[in-house]
């Protein structure tokens, strides 16, 4: 696997700033200016590809493909696949992105200023696509199995591994690229903003993003992209690949209710078909990564769902967007990385800024600072607009 | 501007722009074959051109232009009509 994210740029980065409990939310005052009610993200310094990647594949990648470029690298250097694997296999790539705004307001402006198509150039239409992180980087890799983007809301990231893992159960391919991208910039996020779901405690960015915390007010938006390379166990093992965990379930439904507001049931009926699929009881989830991204209405329904069905084993729980802030398309596959982080080194990373919880999280065990623990299996929660459901359960082999 | 500036200038922009290798060019090299400039290349071509020598190259202009010496020639042609 690997990571560009806002709290590291690789997994040692990644796994030292989970450790500390460090955050990646900054004040940007250019959303300020801009007119945003809230100016808070996670940043993360835009990648240098210019003398890595040449021309061509660099002007048709939108940022958050740079990101995605920069994981993906990471994570097939150590999954051991190079190109002469990919060239005598078909490895695939299924990637979970859900907007590429800011090249669409740039070439629109082009065209309003210049007015004439020809000047927009070559690279917009590449980098403006939804799918625009699997079509370039199925071009950069080589890739020759399955390729296209999911998009699914916030939990993008999420179906594209729970789809990855249906492909290769299947039979039907053996090595699949899986991850999620988001772009980090104001022109995405600004119809966002308007909806009154970002915290507005500007003045202290670090502590804003408070999940399941009773003075939470909002989510920070935040980016990156996080990849794992899922493998069929055979293809693994007869590669002498190192294998970090094991999907071992995937659990999707939608609310069949509000485009915005979450409820109980639909993460309710997520989590239980993914321990289902896993053939595992509730008591065999160690550790919660949950969804929650500190807005009052989803994090105290999603504690609600989470004790209905864990009531009784209170396994730890943390969301790791106290953190990272709340990583978009991108955070369903970043957090099976956190996840797995935490696995592989033998911690559970800290629910930052959880001073004092609501009711809802009072029945939860949720770890409020950083705790040494041997997790052999966790279930992660990917929730987004429309009512969609990501579960997945990943456990250690022969854990 | 001078022919040779004129030559000069897309030298220059071919390098650090379209990022061709400066061994290969030359008068003779075939802008396909020689350069590796592709149908999309030529269509940054077209911004690069206008933001530079301020007219707008035609896409139907292009067909008789395979060698780098018949874009100077064009270019010139486009900033000294007469």
């Amino acid at each position: 696997m690997g990571i560009y994210s806002v709290i590291g740029k690789n997994l040692v980065e990644v796994k030292n700033s989970l450790y500390e409990g460090k955050s990646g939310i900054i004040f940007d005052p250019v959303r300020k200016e801009m007119g945003f009610r809230s100016a808070l993200t996670g940043m993360v310094e835009r990648p240098a590809l210019k003398g890595i990647l040449d021309r061509r594949m660099r002007v048709g990648l939108p940022v958050q493909g740079e990101y995605a470029y920069l994981a993906t690298v990471e994570a097939l250097n150590n999954a051991g696949i190079d190109a002469a694997f990919m060239e005598k296999n078909a490895v695939g790539i299924l990637y979970g992105n859900d907007s590429s705004a800011l090249p669409v307001v740039e070439s629109v402006d082009i065209l309003r200023k210049k007015k004439d198509t020809m000047m927009i150039g070559s690279g917009y239409i590449f980098q403006s696509m939804n799918s625009t992180v699997s079509m370039n980087l199925s071009v950069i890799f080589k890739f020759r199995g399955i390729n296209f983007t999911i998009s699914g809301a916030c939990a993008s990231g999420s179906h594209a591994i729970g789809i990855g893992y249906l492909i290769i159960r299947q039979g039907l391919q053996e090595v699949i690229v899986c991850g999620g991208a988001q772009e980090i910039n104001p022109e995405s996020t600004a119809s966002f903003d308007a909806l009154n779901a970002f915290s507005t405690r500007e003045s202290e960015p670090q502590k804003a993003s408070r999940p399941f915390d009773r003075d939470r007010d909002g989510l920070v938006p935040s980016g990156g992209a996080a990849t794992v390379i899922l493998e069929s166990y055979e293809s693994a093992v007869r590669r002498g690949a190192t294998i970090l965990g094991e999907v071992a379930g995937y659990g999707f439904s939608s609310n069949g209710e509000h485009i915005s507001l979450p409820n109980v049931d639909g993460p309710v009926a997520a989590m239980q078909l993914s321990l289902k699929e896993a053939g595992m009881d509730a008591s065999g989830i160690d550790y919660i990564n949950a969804h929650a991204t500190s807005t009052p209405a989803g994090d105290e329904n999603e504690a609600i769902a989470i004790d209905q069905i864990f009531g009784k084993s209170r396994p730890l729980v943390s969301s790791t967007k106290s953190m990272t802030g709340h990583e978009m398309w991108m955070g369903g596959a970043s957090e099976i990385v956190y996840s797995t982080l935490m696995m592989n080194h033998h911690f559970v990373a800290p629910n930052i800024n959880f001073d004092n919880p609501d009711e809802a999280a009072a029945r939860l065990n949720i770890a409020s600072h950083t705790i040494p623990f041997e997790i052999r299996a966790f279930l992660s929660n990917s929730f987004g607009f429309g009512g969609t459901n990501s579960s997945l359960v990943v456990r250690k082999i022969n854990g | 501007m001078q022919n040779e500036e004129i030559i000069k200038r897309i030298n220059q922009l071919l390098i650090e722009e379209i990022e061709i290798d400066e061994a290969q060019i030359s008068p003779s090299a075939d802008l396909k074959k020689d350069l590796g400039i592709d149908s999309l290349d030529f269509v940054d071509l077209f911004v690069i051109i206008e933001n530079n020598f301020g007219f707008k190259m035609k896409a139907e202009e292009m067909s008789d232009i395979k060698k780098l010496d018949d874009f100077y020639n064009y270019v010139i042609r486009r900033v000294h009509p007469n």
